[in-house]
């Protein structure tokens, strides 16, 4: 029984240790960032990287999740009558939720996990030891940059999934399921306000904040060798899309 | 002058440093030898504060480095150049733009000064026609050279050689010896070599530290050390396997 406190006290300082250094890197990333934002080609780069080279798998998701979204919505509002509040349903759920969320999760596998595996090698290689070395801040190249370049585009990722998701509801709802046209779009225009916009748009914001600094962190403190890295890289995609989704759920029930 | 007193590291249960002191006079090489694992890049990483000591401090020109916050630390490391085991050069820059790097963060030098500055400075490390190739596309020697020209680069005032020639032939092993040895006969500054190349490092070296269990048990000029009669140096020296240093733990 002791033994069992003991290991579950160990456990529970490690996990908090673990969040305190987290808060501080974060505390200390958004420092640099206002302090010493890195050079906008630095940034340019970042935003290439993060965003266009995502840009292929983001439209990918977004078409067929508002495909799926169409035939869906369809089925169910069929049930009612209401095929016509097809639009409003689709795009609803893209700009407040799905968006925001997917967007957030793509931009995660696919550029979070290449972040945390830069920083890592670069960790493990003394690198980032050379930077030191040499008196610059490390923070200045390998997290500010990325960090803001996150807050830029996964909102303009998660722009474009909504509107490709909402075509996509388009094509499956109209074309292929003989919704009124007119009903998709003007019931659509009806039931979206701006504080649906204003929700996806924090979300996302906030989305790219959450998947550069937990994905630097890991990277940052990766263990040794390329079993460290590869540790890493798995801990950074899990625990980014971890917190993403319950960290959605928070914001979701402050901004409904 | 760089001044260790009585630092102590350890990671975990394992003591690495153990109130350890040492001298480091301005301007002169100083060697720091010792077994495998008992320390010595340790010991370099708390110079340049890449560590933190235990307890202990390490004063450079009067100033205890362990104290200084993150900016001052900074400001202090303009002192310091620092050539890795490794070489740790960004892999995803050429050459080129690993040498030029610290001149376009640190300097208000303009490209082409830069240019003329980085091709110089690979001149004098003996690399020529490599400025645009990858550190992936480089020998072992070739990547010690071009961090050797970037650590030079800023002109510090102190470098610290992490093993420089380690895995190297012996002639290019000799090479990068008689690199440092020119260098430091231009631009006069403090080095401190941790080495495993014996006796090639003493013709180089001013003076010699010995690295023990976490103590310095020997340190003085290269002919002392050469000719010690302390029997942990001495079996050190000759590579013997009999004597205090047990290879097999």
């Amino acid at each position: 029984m002791r033994r069992f406190v003991e290991k579950l006290g160990g456990l529970t300082l490690a996990t908090l240790r673990d969040m305190g250094r987290m808060l501080a890197f974060l505390g200390y990333a958004l420092y640099i960032v206002i302090r010493l934002p890195g050079r906008p080609v630095h940034i340019l780069k970042q935003i290439h990287f993060i965003g266009t080279k995502s840009l292929f798998v983001i439209v990918l998701t977004a078409a067929f999740t508002g495909m799926v979204l169409g035939l869906q919505g369809y089925y169910t509002l069929s049930k009612f009558g209401s095929e016509g509040m097809l639009g409003s349903a689709v795009a609803l759920s893209l700009i407040r939720e799905l968006g925001p969320v997917l967007t957030a999760l793509m931009v995660t596998g696919r550029a979070g996990s290449a972040i945390t595996a830069e920083i890592g090698i670069m960790k493990i290689t003394e690198q980032i030891d050379a930077l030191k070395t040499m008196a610059l801040e490390p923070f200045k190249y390998l997290v500010s940059p990325k960090i803001i370049a996150a807050i830029i585009v996964v909102p303009l990722l998660c722009a474009i999934f909504d509107v490709v998701g909402i075509f996509g509801g388009y094509v499956v709802g109209v074309k292929l399921l003989g919704v009124n046209p007119g009903a998709y779009f003007f019931e659509m225009e009806k039931s979206v306000v701006g504080k649906d916009v204003f929700s996806g748009f924090v979300k996302s914001v906030s989305f790219g904040l959450i998947i550069s600094w937990v994905c630097c962190f890991k990277g940052y403190y990766a263990g040794h060798g390329a079993e460290g890295v590869s540790r890493a890289t798995t801990a950074a995609v899990v625990m980014s899309s971890v917190l993403v989704l319950v960290w959605d759920y928070f914001l979701t029930s402050v901004l409904l | 002058m760089i001044k260790l007193v009585n630092i102590c590291k350890s990671f975990g249960a394992q003591t690495v440093l153990n109130n350890l002191c040492l001298k480091l006079p301005r301007g002169q090489i100083t060697a720091v030898i010792g077994p495998s694992g008992e320390g010595k890049s340790v010991l370099l990483k708390q110079i340049i504060g890449l560590e933190k000591p235990d307890s202990g401090q390490v004063l450079v020109d009067g100033t205890d480095i362990t104290r200084l916050s993150r900016s001052d630390l900074n400001r202090a490391r303009e002192k310091f150049g620092m050539l890795f085991q490794n070489a740790a050069l960004f892999d995803s820059l050429t050459v080129f733009e690993n040498v030029a790097f610290p001149l376009e963060e640190k300097t208000r030098l303009t490209r082409e000064q830069i240019r003329i500055k980085v091709f110089e400075a690979l001149k004098h490390v003996g690399l020529n026609g490599i400025d645009q190739k990858f550190p992936d596309e480089l020998s072992g020697g070739m990547k010690k050279r071009v961090g050797l020209a970037r650590a030079l680069l800023l002109n510090p005032r102190i470098i610290l050689f992490d093993e420089p020639t380690t895995g190297l032939d012996p002639i290019i092993c000799r090479a990068i010896h008689q690199l440092i040895a020119d260098t430091h006969r231009l631009f006069g500054f403090t080095a401190i070599i941790v080495s495993h190349e014996i006796p090639e490092i003493f013709d180089i070296s001013h003076r010699v530290a010995m690295l023990f269990r976490g103590e310095i048990i020997e340190e003085g000029p290269t002919e002392e050390i050469r000719n010690s009669r302390n029997p942990v140096v001495r079996q050190f020296i000759d590579g013997s396997l009999d004597g205090p240093i047990q290879f097999m733990k």
